[in-house]
């Protein structure tokens, strides 16, 4: 039973940590899909969480505090996307500013709003979003395996949570159910026969750049809303690009994302539990070699050892109107 | 990258614009500065005074220079073979571990000068195998160089983080790092020449891997500019599909060119490893990486401009030093936004200007921008 209640904790654990990674991953398939590649994710995740933090925190509401982080990290999108679609600019030199700016505005900007060293003001009970407890998820605690299963895994979680995993079928639906969804994936892969088409490539993947901003707002708003009462200079830590490192193990697929993030997140939560003890064949496992675990399979997968992922064609690429 | 505007006069390519954007990097970064609610100007005053007001200042303001002038050439080797190194981080960071191996073997039993070639060779070598491995699988399997790198960087700190809190920490100590190294790996400060000025220095870290950074910036000169394999690398920068034709191995340029970088990357960790800290502690690099994205971009991948460049960013890093202690509310962060805002404007942005300064030109002199050769349309 306590090997049971040890794998439902790590299970929950991996639930809550995945959620800034599937939210992020999947606002990256929206602009990688569109052929705009983003290294910022990072930036505009952290940008969010501050941004929620800090409006929680001055206006006593959890929702203002979400609809500004949205709004504050699609305002950073917008800019990728002036430097990447309307000047053409290098995708990931913009990306790698926007990650930079992100870094820097967030800590002075806390500091000389806060004066708490980088932090935003504790957030309370009500400038949160509260977990949610689903109906019954009391009454059947006690019932073995199904209990805990339900009352732990299932309910107990923040709103956000189920935000996160509700947005996996709703993206498959926007991509492959939708005439959005069609032209964003073909201007990813060949914006010349889009535009032919009469559609505007630049719109559309301004569209899709918003999408990722949202996606990334909420990201950012889960890290310092729920998952912790606050905002905490360069809380991100490498999320952005873990996520970035989940979309190619996806192969740009949602599904797959979803996959992708939860593993990722199992490494995560699993190192976090192990901490250094002994696992029963292989021995003692380093907490290094874990955290690299999400990294190094990534790489393994890009050199084409585990299937081969394909990026979209146009990815990358700055759209030129033929003249 | 290709630039699908009219040519410019060499002047206001390599001057005028550039300028323009670094301006507008830095007006965007006082109105940061105005928000934070202290005045931008006075910043500015306090930021260079402290940068090059002292001899202390200046030691220190060249000292960091000099980590940025490695980091800057090694992105610039390989954006010249239009790879884009983000690895240089994790290359710095694993070199570090190279000079590691070599000090502590060695600071016993030989003096700084017979230490310092082999620390050299060891710290690219280990930054150049860092490349090797991405560099590899960018040119047999096709892997791109960008998320290869980060995640290299990432492997990296996990790597040093492990090192750094098990086998190479010294046994009953707590702190993550290397013991100190003994006297046979400090490199012997250059404060003097800044002393014959009549300038007087307390203690600052500038030591003699600046002249090192210096030869390496010539060096890299003469490689790009001066040599068949320059030569072929910025052929297969400006268009792969020429290079392949003319007979170039993708392979073998892709590989060469990101061992370079690496190796570069690797021997910017002599300059605070055993010019300053002599020990290596974990992430002694601190982003100095990736300063040397801004600064590539901001010298136009020339190594004098890199070298200008890199001393503007050590004027910044020591200038907010003195800055955060004349405005608490502006902390050493100030500069990361700065940074920021220098790779958008001078890297992500750098044509967007480019119109209205051909417009100029044009109406001024039709002739300096070519407009008879292509009909005014651009190519």
């Amino acid at each position: 039973m306590d090997t049971f209640n040890a794998i439902i904790q790590v299970l929950d654990s991996t639930i809550r940590l995945s959620v800034p990674l599937l939210l992020a991953c999947l606002a990256g398939l929206y602009s990688e899909r569109a052929g705009i590649f983003d290294i910022g994710l990072e930036g505009k995740m952290l940008v969010g969480a501050f941004a929620g933090a800090s409006a929680a925190a001055v206006f006593h509401s959890a929702l203002i505090g979400l609809g500004t982080a949205v709004l504050i990290s699609v305002a950073f999108a917008l800019v990728h996307g002036f430097a990447s679609i309307t000047h053409r600019g290098n995708q990931i030199v913009s990306g790698v500013a926007i990650n930079f700016v992100a870094a820097g505005s967030t800590i002075i900007l806390g500091q000389a709003w806060f004066s708490q060293g980088g932090r935003t003001p504790a957030l309370q009970p009500g400038e949160r979003f509260a977990a949610i407890t689903w109906p019954g998820a009391d009454a059947i605690k006690d019932v073995p395996i199904i209990g805990p299963i339900y009352a732990e895994l299932i309910s107990g979680h923040s709103i956000l949570v189920y935000f996160a995993f509700a947005m996996v079928p709703f993206t498959w639906w926007v991509l492959f159910r939708t005439r959005f969804g069609l032209r964003m994936r073909a201007v990813g892969e060949n914006p010349a026969a889009v535009d032919t088409a009469g559609i505007s490539v630049a719109w559309l993947r301004y569209r899709a750049l918003i999408c990722t901003g949202i996606l990334t707002g909420v990201a950012g708003a889960y890290l310092s809303m729920v998952q912790n009462g606050g905002f905490v200079k360069d809380m991100t830590a490498g999320k952005g690009y873990i996520a970035l490192a989940a979309l190619i193990f996806a192969k740009w697929k949602p599904v797959n994302a979803m996959f992708a993030c939860l593993l990722f997140g199992f490494l995560d939560a699993a190192a976090i539990r192990l901490q250094g003890s002994p696992l029963p064949i292989i021995g003692k496992v380093p907490v290094q070699f874990m955290q690299a675990l999400p990294y190094v399979l990534t790489v393994i997968l890009l050199a084409g050892f585990i299937g081969k992922a394909i990026p979209p064609r146009a990815g990358g690429v700055p759209y030129v109107k033929e003249r | 990258m290709s630039t699908p505007y009219a040519k410019l006069p060499a002047w206001a390519d390599y001057g005028l614009i550039p300028l323009i954007n670094l301006s507008v990097a830095f007006i965007v970064a006082g109105f940061v500065v105005m928000l934070v609610g202290e005045n931008p100007f006075r910043a500015a005053v306090i930021l260079v005074e402290g940068a090059f007001g002292k001899g202390t200042g200046i030691a220190f303001t060249l000292f960091y220079a000099t980590t940025f002038i490695f980091t800057g050439l090694s992105v610039a080797v390989a954006a010249h073979c239009s790879l884009f190194n983000i690895g240089t981080e994790g290359q710095a960071y694993i070199g570090g571990l190279g000079i590691a191996l070599v000090c502590l073997s060695l600071d016993s039993v030989m003096p700084w000068w017979v230490i310092f070639p082999i620390a050299i060779v060891a710290a690219a070598a280990f930054g150049a195998l860092w490349g090797l491995i991405p560099a590899y699988l960018q040119a047999k399997r096709g892997s791109h160089i960008v998320i290869t790198t980060i995640m290299f960087n990432f492997i990296a700190a996990s790597v040093m983080v492990y090192l750094l809190v098990g086998p190479l920490k010294p046994a009953g100590s707590q702190a993550p790092q290397t013991r100190n190294f003994l006297a046979g790996a400090e490199l012997p400060k250059l404060n003097w020449i800044i002393e014959l000025f009549g300038a007087k220095i307390r203690s600052a870290p500038l030591n003699i891997c600046f002249l090192l950074a210096l030869v390496m910036a010539f060096l890299i000169w003469l490689l790009i500019w001066r040599t068949r394999l320059g030569y072929e690398m910025r052929t297969y920068g400006h268009s792969p599909k020429a290079a392949r034709y003319a007979g170039i191995s993708e392979t073998r340029i892709i590989i060469t060119a990101m061992m370079i970088s690496g190796a570069l990357a690797g021997m910017m960790a002599l300059n605070p490893v055993m010019g300053d800290q002599h020990n290596v502690a974990i992430d002694f690099v601190s982003g100095a990486g990736y300063v040397g994205i801004a600064v590539a971009l901001m010298g136009r991948l020339h190594p004098v401009g890199i070298v200008l460049a890199a001393i503007l960013f050590g004027m910044l890093y020591q200038g907010g030093a003195e800055l955060a202690f004349e405005m608490p509310a502006i902390s050493r962060d100030m500069i990361v936004i700065i940074q920021g805002l220098v790779i958008l404007f001078a890297g992500a942005l750098e044509h967007m200007f480019r119109p209205y300064i051909q417009a100029l030109f044009a109406s001024v002199s039709p002739k300096s921008v070519g407009m008879q050769a292509v009909n005014g349309k651009g190519a």
